[in-house]
């Protein structure tokens, strides 16, 4: 049973295993579940992750508070009827990931990656990379393993929570797990899922949680949009041989202490960022009313 | 090592919009429906620190009725449960109390009626959809919400508990945690056993034909 990411590395290495295999090894080890269970687990999930993407891209998706929906569906159409300027295969992916958070939103069901709020970014990767690397349904499956493999040492060596740790313990894991489980799929070595995964928590270090009035939608769709375009960047750079110069559970490390550094105001309470802006207090006004008042939770 | 499988990470599936303000919610409405162990016909709900500040726009109330309802957090019908559940006749009310301090901003005190029994939980959802029961009619729990668990209320007699730990051998299940607690003797008591291992409907259905036993509720 692997508790960094280096475990995880030497263990596939010296099993000649790829990672998901060793995630599922440890399932196995842990909940004595056997393998057909868990596979066919894993495959239910990957059929929510889908039928979000298709609603969020083909339906018309409004939330309750009116702060998000829709946006997924534009960039849909402008993908198809423009010369966009980061590419399909980007685009495509920043999409599906919006359109499975503004399903969340609107209360629609999703399958939360590692948390609801960051649910676009592993599953917009994924459904991204389909037309180009047409990996069939078990490699699909695959990919969650591998995922969830580097999202387990994050939760257990620091934190998925934006209340705990910001929005780099959501968004930004969800970032480093669909860079590293695109590397696997692409071909890559168990090392280069490390760095791919390093590069680019490392790159969301310190990015805040400030909902705005409180609610999963804004900035949530669109951190999630950027989380899906920064995972296959860092994807691309660990497979052309670039490393990350940290390795990735000391970022994996310091991103934890970062989130303990940061103030209770930047940490899912809506006190500070873009929901304490002019703005961001109007809508929280409009939608819980004038007396909606300012807490602060306790941690 | 508080998440033991890929599928606190890859999961859980939900209807959103929070793993915390409404999965999280609709478990432990659900928890307060099971240990009541019958259709409630009144339910108050007082909600506490953020989920008193949010609860309307994260649907931390629609999740809590759907709990009620017996829904899980997945149940498709679950945006529409404040609408089901009036016409089932079931009068849930909602408060929001900002004013009393709570350890955890996620924290909500369930009380509920069949007409003739009488339940209420404090329960805190405490990230990623999992919770935490804090308090069943009274009694203190401490249930941290990392390994599944069965929360077991009974009859204070002799046999209940090994009846119980016995049912849960069979089933090749470990037990790594347990707690009774009881008013006094001879009376209702409660039991929290927290397992290794994921705990089956079929166990549920087992313990509860227990002799002794009332009601089961499970938190996974």
């Amino acid at each position: 049973m692997f508790q960094t990411v280096e475990e995880l590395v030497k263990e596939a290495n010296s099993q000649n295993l790829p990672l998901s295999e060793v995630m599922i090894q440890t399932e196995i080890e842990t909940t004595g579940k056997n393998r057909a269970e868990i596979i066919e687990k894993m495959s239910s999930q990957l059929t929510v992750m889908e039928k979000a993407v298709q609603r969020g891209l083909h339906e018309e998706i409004k939330s309750r508070s009116g702060l998000s929906g829709g946006d997924a569906r534009l960039l849909k159409h402008y993908i198809e009827h423009n010369e966009s300027l980061s590419g399909s295969v980007v685009l495509d992916a920043v999409s599906k990931a919006m359109a499975t958070n503004e399903v969340n939103a609107a209360m629609g069901t999703i399958c939360a990656t590692p948390t609801a709020g960051s649910a676009g970014v592993v599953p917009g990767v994924l459904f991204g990379l389909q037309p180009k690397l047409n990996p069939t349904r078990d490699q699909m499956i695959a990919f969650l393993f591998t995922a969830g493999a580097f999202g387990f040492v994050v939760a257990n060596n620091a934190s998925i929570s934006g209340a705990a740790g910001g929005c780099q313990a959501e968004v930004g894991s969800a970032t480093g797990m669909a860079a590293a489980a695109a590397v696997e799929m692409a071909g890559g070595t168990a090392e280069q899922s490390a760095h791919a995964m390093a590069i680019a928590l490392g790159n969301l270090l310190g990015l805040i949680c400030d909902p705005v009035a409180g609610l999963v939608e804004a900035p949530c769709v669109k951190r999630n949009a950027i989380g899906a375009s920064s995972a296959l960047v860092a994807a691309d750079l660990a497979l052309a041989g670039i490393k990350s110069v940290i390795p990735c559970d000391e970022v994996i490390d310091a991103m934890y202490r970062v989130g303990r550094m940061m103030p209770t105001a930047l940490r899912e309470t809506a006190l500070g960022g873009l929901a304490d802006t002019k703005t961001g207090r109007a809508l929280k006004e409009r939608i819980f009313g004038i007396n909606a008042k300012r807490s602060v939770p306790k941690e | 090592m508080n998440y033991r499988s890929v599928f606190d990470i890859i999961g859980p599936v939900m209807v959103g919009p929070s793993s915390s303000h409404t999965a999280g919610a609709a478990k432990i409405g659900r928890v307060a429906r099971k240990l009541l162990g019958t259709v409630p016909i009144k339910a108050a709900v007082t909600l506490y620190g953020s989920f008193a500040e949010t609860y309307q726009g994260h649907g931390t109330d629609v999740a809590i009725a759907a709990g009620l309802l017996d829904f899980d957090e997945r149940n498709p019908n679950l945006p529409d449960s404040l609408s089901i559940a009036e016409k089932q006749g079931m009068q849930i009310t909602f408060t929001a109390d900002k004013q009393t301090p709570v350890d955890h901003p996620n924290t909500v005190r369930i009380s509920l009626t069949d007409g003739s029994e009488m339940m209420e939980i404090v329960g805190v959802s405490i990230g990623g959809g999992k919770i935490e029961i804090n308090e069943v009619n009274g009694f203190s729990v401490s249930l941290s919400g990392s390994n599944p668990a069965l929360l077991v209320l009974h009859h204070d007699r002799y046999g209940a508990v090994a009846e119980v730990a016995g049912m849960i051998a069979t089933y090749e299940m470990n037990i790594s945690y347990m707690q009774v607690s009881r008013k006094q003797k001879g009376s209702l008591a409660l039991m929290v056993i927290q397992t290794d291992e994921e705990i089956g409907d079929d166990l549920v259905t087992g313990v509860s034909h227990l002799p002794n036993i009332l009601n089961v509720a499970v938190l996974t």
